[in-house]
């Protein structure tokens, strides 16, 4: 069989998925701890407001986020993934969040050839002095994930029926 | 099975206006695990710590969970009350509902109630899968490092090595005493701040604790707090300071005229130069971009007037190494360019000048004996205008921040002048009159009676030139006019800005910092000497703009922060590292590979109990892991576990919500 080209990893997922009235999505944010878990906190000493949908997990660095907790996520409670973590060049580790932009990289490759909206999972850089940024990431993700609607795909509750 | 106990925190009125705290603690009620949950106002306060302590006695908790600020805030607080109740600290797990829920959702107080329930379970579910961890204790190098050797970095230097702590103080430029030195008085006491700043430059060559490396620029630091590795960069001076005496005969033969850093370019100094009269070390150094024997191996002049034959073109770089065990960052600050106030004829206009062109010039030991003149004529200016915030407190063309100094030293400008040129008259352009700090206000309200300076409540719009004068054209907002006044000398109070090269050494040493380029505390209010890593404190305008005796006392501080660590031969680290399952491992050093830390390193194990074959397997070096888990992730049979966030905690907080 022929290779698939990278452009024909099209999503699988249906759009015609209604979403069910009042829903709101479930975002998990990994946060690294002194970054964008940083940022985050700024964000709440600041008093800016966004969209309640992200749970935030604390992680030492984006290095540690192992591809099989998005895909937990994606699997139990999440309709949407956000990992944030320092700059590039500002890693509180030296080098922790080019391995984690890697290790992102080749993970939403694979979820999206599996048939997860490339939306579903998203990476970005928030650093603690960012509480404004922190504030529109989380606006937009909550947003792009809302388009999407609810999760279904491969959702475990769907293989136990 | 595990025994969880919840405690939600009303912080006051901050997470209880926005969350329904008793339905948190009703909702963490509902969880089986959870054997006891509570509210209380001040979960901080010694009463909320004591109720943490009870519950944890009288319920047999295995866990705690505290649902409250921001555990960057408060995490060891708790960790404290827990150890103090006989429970392992790190059996604790803190539930951010302040700065996660009610601070950032208080617009919706049902979906901020649903979250903070949320967290409050996460962290439930993480603490079940929580283990006693022990605080391990590492080797201390006692020895300091202080990067830049300004009025912060001196006092640094010298409060540490009066605790009898060896200090390495490098300095960027040939000599220390950096921005202060360059000052004539100092306000608010108009003391002379070469009386109070060279006694203390003497101090710090001669003290038997410090090491100076002037000239010299720090290029590597690796390490961790307690155990840091600097390598540094000394610049080749091309003059040989241990034969050098300092007699300056070179600089007084050198042919080369280049124009003075330190007299802000308004005199000339030669190629090898000491950059001022009291500069210590007292030794020349050669200016190798200028220095035509360098650039074009014609002249040697001075080495042939050298009597100690101390000169030597062909001097290298030389890097210097020094195990170090804690960092001290004094870099300074620079003043802005005023070249986008292009109204005002900068650059085009000799007439107008900086502040710290001003203050070279009323110096005495300036380029122009202490008298200011119009750098066009060299006349002495009867009617000078300065102008406040250039640059500063301006988004269009500087930067949004005060600069917190120049309405103080524009002040001090108005007697200098006064003094210097009796007849003269100032105006002042001002935006507001800053003036919190110990007599700072006083030392305004008397220097306008004193000098009968002009005060004008504005914001000059334009400065043409008419004849030989400038005009200055402003706007008085107190009369609501446009006014001109006709000035020999025009001075802008330019705004402090953080040294260029600054995110360069904030990145090096792994510290973070702000859009400005100014080093980040690790808290606003309650951290701030100290950086987010461990060991590397800012003392200074390294961090934000700042006058001297603010500087003093944050260097002096960062000194008694250096001296905490260097207390005990060890000192304790957080455990939470990574550990190898040598069950599991297979020896293929992919984590090896990715550790930034060079913790890892393999060992022989025997294939089995009683067998005398050998495999690989990796190990990891206690005291060098920094636990940033990169190895966890790539470690492809799970042998290695991160403590504190093990896959199990982060799992279980996923599944939860």
């Amino acid at each position: 069989m022929e290779a698939v080209a990278n452009n024909q990893l099209v999503s699988i997922e249906k759009p015609e998925i209604v979403a069910p009235p009042n829903w709101e999505p479930v975002i998990i944010g990994i946060l690294c701890n002194w970054c964008s878990y940083a940022g985050s906190d700024l964000t709440g000493t600041s008093r800016i407001q966004y969209p309640p949908n992200i749970r935030i997990i604390r992680v030492p660095c984006s290095s540690r986020v192992d591809p099989w907790f998005l895909i937990k996520s994606l699997q139990t409670t999440a309709d949407g993934v956000l990992v944030s973590g320092c700059h590039p060049g500002d890693c509180h580790y030296i080098s922790g969040n080019y391995y984690a932009r890697r290790r992102f990289l080749v993970t939403k490759k694979l979820l999206n050839f599996v048939g997860f909206h490339e939306d579903r999972i998203q990476f970005s850089w928030v650093s603690a002095a960012e509480g404004p940024k922190f504030a529109k990431v989380v606006a937009k993700v909550t947003e792009d994930i809302k388009k999407l609607g609810p999760l279904h795909l491969y959702k475990k509750e769907n293989f136990e029926k | 099975m595990a025994r969880v106990g919840v405690f939600v925190c009303f912080c006051g009125a901050n997470i209880a206006d926005f969350v329904d705290v008793p339905k948190v603690v009703e909702e963490a009620k509902r969880i089986r695990e959870v054997k006891f949950a509570i509210d209380y106002k001040y979960m901080c306060s010694d009463p909320g710590q004591q109720q943490i302590r009870d519950a944890i006695t009288q319920y047999r908790l295995t866990s705690i969970v505290v649902a409250a600020c921001s555990p960057r805030m408060h995490e060891k607080t708790f960790r404290k009350a827990l150890s103090d109740a006989g429970m392992n600290p790190y059996l604790l797990e803190v539930a951010n509902i302040r700065e996660h829920s009610s601070w950032v959702h208080q617009k919706d107080k049902k979906a901020a109630t649903e979250k903070a329930s949320d967290l409050v379970r996460m962290a439930v579910a993480k603490s079940i899968a929580n283990e006693q961890l022990h605080e391990i204790s590492v080797p201390v190098t006692k020895r300091a490092l202080v990067i830049g050797g300004g009025i912060a970095g001196i006092q640094a230097a010298l409060d540490i090595a009066d605790a009898r702590i060896p200090v390495v103080l490098v300095e960027k430029s040939p000599s220390i005493g950096g921005k202060m030195a360059q000052l004539d008085e100092t306000f608010p006491t108009l003391d002379c701040s070469q009386c109070i700043l060279t006694p203390k430059m003497v101090d710090v060559a001669s003290h038997p604790y410090i090491e100076l490396i002037p000239y010299a620029e720090v290029l590597e630091l690796e390490g961790f707090v307690g155990n840091y590795k600097a390598k540094i960069r000394k610049k080749a001076s091309y003059v040989n300071f241990k034969t050098c005496t300092g007699c300056g005969t070179c600089w007084q033969k050198c042919p080369v005229k280049v124009p003075n850093e330190y007299n802000m370019g308004i005199d000339k100094r030669k190629a090898i130069y000491t950059p001022f009269p009291q500069a210590v070390p007292n030794k020349p150094v050669i200016d190798a971009a200028h220095c035509t024997m360098l650039t074009k191996g014609k002249c040697g002049i001075c080495a042939k007037v050298c009597e100690k034959g101390s000169i030597d073109y062909k001097m290298q770089d030389e890097i210097i190494e020094r195990e170090i065990g804690a960092v001290v960052v004094a870099t300074g600050y620079d003043l802005w360019d005023p070249k986008p106030y292009e109204e005002y004829g900068v650059g085009r206009f000799k007439d107008i000048i900086t502040s710290l062109e001003f203050e070279r010039m009323v110096s005495a030991n300036g380029p122009t004996n202490g008298v200011p003149v119009r750098p066009s004529d060299g006349k002495v200016p009867k009617n000078v205008v300065f102008i406040k915030c250039i640059g500063s407190r301006d988004e269009a063309k500087g930067i949004e921040y005060c600069s917190k100094i120049c309405c103080m030293y524009t002040t001090k400008h108005t007697i200098l002048l006064h003094h210097k040129v009796h007849d003269s008259h100032a105006y002042v352009f001002y935006m507001d009159i800053r003036a919190a700090g110990k007599g700072y206000e006083e030392f305004v309200k008397k220097a306008q009676v004193d000098t009968a300076a002009t005060y004008l409540r504005g914001r000059v719009s334009k400065i043409y030139k008419k004849g030989d004068k400038l005009i200055v054209r402003g706007e008085d907002a107190q009369i609501g006019q446009v006014v001109e006044v006709v000035a020999d000398l025009v001075v802008l109070a330019t705004a402090v800005i953080p040294p260029k090269d600054n995110p360069d050494l904030a990145r090096l040493l792994g510290v973070s910092y702000d859009k400005y380029g100014y080093m980040s505390e690790a808290h606003p209010k309650l951290r701030p000497v100290e950086t987010a890593k461990a060991g590397i404190f800012l003392a200074g305008c390294t961090q934000a703009p700042k006058d001297i005796p603010d500087t003093v006392a944050q260097a002096s501080a960062c000194a008694a922060k250096v001296c905490g660590i260097f207390s005990g031969d060890t000192m304790k680290k957080d455990p939470m590292i990574s550990t190898v399952n040598n069950e599991y491992c297979t020896g293929c050093q992919n984590c090896v590979k990715v550790c930034p830390y060079g913790a890892i390193v393999t060992e022989e194990v025997p294939m089995g109990h009683g067998s005398k074959e050998m495999r690989t397997v990796a190990k990891i070096n206690e005291g060098v892991c920094q636990g940033c888990g990169s190895c966890v992730a790539v470690c492809r049979s799970m042998a290695i576990s991160l403590a504190g966030f093990t896959d199990l905690q982060i799992i279980n907080e996923i599944v939860s919500i």
